[in-house]
C-alpha cells in the first residue's frame, strides 16, 4: 500500500500546532505523573518495598513506571481524539480526501507519538533535576526505543476504541475497566513477584508489564524479564495494535 | 459527460430507510438543488456520492467515477462543504486550507497561488491569520466554501450553505454560488430546505421527501404545474353573473366562489387583470380589490407532498442523520 507522504506530514504537523498552543494541556499531562512521582517517591522512599534489589532506591524504581504511565494515558487520549474530530465534524474533512486511510492511521500515530514522547522527555528532564540518573547514552537510546514502542501501543489501542464507540460516552468505561487496571497490573509502582499468581497472570498479558519492565532494564538496569522478551513482546503487541487499529478505522463509517 | 448519474440509490439505518431508491442525473456543468424538509434523506445522498457512506443498495457515478469501486478517483474529483462546519478551530484560516491543500498532495507554489486566490475569493485575505475558532458563523461558511475549490473540483456538493447564516450573509454567499458555476463551470449539487435559496440558484429542482423524489424539474416549470397564478377579484353587484362569464374565457383554467371573491387560475396573470376588469364594467360591476398571486416554490411542495415544508419540519426533523452527535457543542 502506498503511503502519502505530504498527507502524513500534514496531519504530524496538525498535532504539533494544537498541542504548542494548548499550554494547558502540556501542563495538565504532566502534573498527574509529577504528583505521582513526588508522593509515591516521597511516601514510600524511606519503606521497604519487597522484591526490590538492594541498593535501589524506591524513587528510582518508580520513576520508570511514571514515565510508562504518562506515555499509556497520553497515547491512549491520543488514539481517541478520533472521536473528538468526529465529533468535531473534522474527520469528515480527512475522511473526503483522497488520502488512504493507512497514511491517515500512520499521520496520527506519528504526531501522537511525538507529542507522548515529548511529554516522557519532558518528565525524564524532571526525574534528572530531582536526582535520577541516567546510565549511559545507548542505556537512553534503548529507553527511547521503549518509550516509541510503548506509545505505538497504545494510539493503535486508542484507535481501536475510537473505531468501536461512536461518541466520547464510553470515555470513563475505557479509563476505570481498561486503562487504570492495565496501570497497576503493569508493575509500575511495584514489584509484580508480589501479586498473587491469577493476578501475575494478567499482568503477563499486559503490553505495559513489558513497556516499563523494558525501561526500568535500560535505565536501572533492574527487569523482571530480560529485555529482549520485552523488547520482542513490545514490538509484537505494538504490531497487532496499529493493525488492529487501522484496520477498525478503515471499516468504522466517518459521519 | 454526466456529473452525476444515480441509480435507484438506497441507504438503510437499521430499519429506517433514509434514502429510498432514488434515480437522476445532472449534466455536466449544472447548479442542481436537491430540496426537502430536515430528514428527507438530502444529507444522507450527500454522504454516499461523496464516499463517506457506503449504500445498501443501488449505484452512482460521480464525474464518470463508481461511487463504490472507485472511491479514490471520486475523492480526487469532488469538493464538499459540509452542512456542519468541518473545521479545525484550533488552526488558523490558512492553516486549515494548507491543510486541505496538502492532503490534497498539491506542490508548494500550486498551494501558495490557489489559497491566496480563494482567499481573495471568499473575502478572507485579512482574517487568514487568526484561530478559526475565533470567525464568525458566516466566515466559517465562507472559508469552507474556499477550502473546498482549492483542489479544483469537477463536481462540488454544498449541503445547506447558508444554513443559520444572516440574510445577507446568505445573499453574499448566494452570489458566491452562482458565479462559481459560472465561471468556473464546476457541476454544484446544493441540497437546501429554503425555497428562494433553491429557486434563486438552481436550473432544475428535485423534492425529497421521506427519501424519495416526489418530482423533479426546473423551478419555473414545477411552478407552471400548478397552472400559473392566481388572480383574486374582490367585487360589488353580483358576482354570479361574473362567475358564468369569466368560465366561458378560454385562459381561465379554474375559477371559483367564495362569497364577493372570485379567485381564478391562469397563465401571465398580470396581462388578463385589465380585461378582468373591462369585462366586470361592462356586466356593470365594480372590482374593489385586485391581488394577483405567483406561485412559489413553498406552493409547489404543498401541491406535490399534501404538507408545508414547516409542517415538515415539526414533525420529523431529528430523523435521517444519524451520524449527528447528541451534543450541541460546535468549534
Amino acid at each position: 500500500m502506498m503511503i502519502h507522504t505530504a498527507a502524513v506530514y500534514v496531519l504530524w504537523a496538525r498535532e504539533m500546532k494544537r498541542f504548542i498552543r494548548a499550554k494547558s494541556r502540556i501542563v495538565g499531562a504532566l502534573a498527574t505523573p509529577l504528583f505521582f512521582l513526588a508522593f509515591l517517591g516521597l511516601g514510600f522512599n524511606r519503606m521497604a518495598v519487597p522484591g526490590m534489589r538492594a541498593g535501589v532506591d524506591y524513587i528510582h524504581f518508580l520513576v520508570p513506571g511514571i514515565l510508562g504511565m504518562s506515555l499509556l494515558f497520553s497515547s491512549t487520549f491520543s488514539g481517541m481524539s478520533v472521536l473528538w474530530d468526529r465529533e468535531f465534524g473534522f474527520l469528515k474533512e480527512i475522511m473526503v480526501t483522497p488520502v488512504n486511510r493507512f497514511s491517515i492511521v500512520i499521520g496520527r500515530i506519528a504526531g501522537g507519538a511525538t507529542t507522548a514522547i515529548i511529554q516522557g522527555l519532558m518528565l525524564i528532564i524532571i526525574a534528572v533535576i530531582i536526582g535520577f540518573k541516567i546510565p549511559s547514552v545507548p542505556a537512553f537510546f534503548l529507553a527511547l526505543l521503549f518509550m516509541l514502542l510503548i506509545t505505538t501501543t497504545f494510539i493503535g489501542l486508542g484507535l481501536i476504541f475510537a473505531s468501536i464507540m461512536r461518541d466520547m460516552q464510553g470515555f470513563g468505561l475505557v479509563m476505570n475497566f481498561v486503562m487504570f487496571p492495565m496501570f497497576f497490573l503493569s508493575g509500575a509502582m511495584y514489584p509484580l513477584k508480589n501479586l498473587p499468581l491469577v493476578i501475575r497472570v494478567l499482568s503477563f498479558i499486559d503490553p505495559l508489564s513489558y513497556g516499563v519492565d523494558g525501561l526500568r532494564g535500560a535505565l536501572i538496569g533492574m527487569s523482571a524479564f530480560s529485555i529482549l522478551i520485552d523488547l520482542a513482546a513490545m514490538l509484537g503487541w505494538s504490531l497487532i495494535m496499529v493493525f488492529m487499529g487501522a484496520w477498525l478505522f478503515e471499516k468504522s463509517e466517518s459521519v | 459527460m454526466e456529473a452525476i448519474q444515480v441509480e435507484t440509490l438506497t441507504k438503510k439505518f437499521g430499519g429506517f430507510t433514509a434514502v429510498d431508491g432514488i434515480t437522476f442525473s445532472v449534466p455536466s456543468g449544472e447548479l442542481f438543488g436537491l430540496l426537502g424538509p430536515n430528514g428527507a434523506g438530502k444529507t444522507t445522498t450527500i454522504n454516499m456520492l461523496s464516499t463517506l457512506l457506503k449504500p445498501t443498495s443501488g449505484q452512482a457515478r460521480v464525474a464518470g467515477f463508481d461511487i463504490a469501486r472507485e472511491r479514490n478517483n471520486v475523492r480526487k474529483s469532488i469538493g464538499i462543504v459540509f452542512q456542519e462546519p468541518a473545521l479545525d478551530g484550533k488552526l488558523t484560516g490558512r492553516e486549515n486550507l494548507e491543510f486541505h491543500a496538502m492532503m490534497y498532495n498539491l506542490d508548494r507554489e500550486t498551494r501558495r497561488r490557489r489559497i491566496a486566490e480563494v482567499l481573495s475569493l471568499v473575502e478572507l485575505t485579512d482574517k487568514a491569520k487568526v484561530l478559526v475558532e475565533k470567525y464568525s458563523g458566516g466566515m466559517k461558511r465562507r472559508l469552507e466554501i474556499a477550502r473546498g475549490l482549492i483542489q479544483r473540483p469537477t463536481v462540488l456538493f454544498l449541503d445547506e450553505p447558508t444554513l443559520g447564516l444572516d440574510a445577507q450573509t446568505r445573499r453574499h454567499i448566494w452570489d458566491y454560488i452562482r458565479k462559481l458555476n459560472k465561471e468556473t463551470g464546476v457541476s454544484i449539487i446544493l441540497t437546501t430546505h429554503y425555497m428562494e435559496e433553491a429557486d434563486y440558484l438552481c436550473s432544475r429542482i428535485a423534492i425529497m421527501d421521506a427519501g424519495k423524489f416526489v418530482t423533479l424539474d426546473a423551478p419555473a416549470r414545477l411552478k407552471d404545474a400548478l397552472g400559473g397564478d392566481v388572480v383574486a377579484l374582490e367585487m360589488e353587484g353580483r358576482p354570479e353573473v361574473m362567475m358564468s362569464q369569466v368560465e366561458k374565457l378560454s385562459w381561465v383554467k379554474r375559477a371559483k366562489l367564495h362569497g364577493k371573491s372570485l379567485s381564478l387560475t391562469m397563465e401571465k396573470g398580470e396581462r388578463r387583470i385589465p380585461e378582468l376588469i373591462t369585462l366586470a364594467q361592462k356586466n356593470e360591476m365594480t372590482v374593489t380589490c385586485v391581488t394577483l398571486h405567483k406561485p412559489s416554490l413553498e406552493d409547489v411542495f404543498l401541491y406535490f407532498t399534501g404538507k408545508t415544508i414547516r409542517e415538515e419540519e415539526g414533525s420529523g426533523g431529528a430523523w435521517g442523520r444519524p451520524g449527528m452527535s447528541p451534543h450541541g457543542g460546535r468549534r
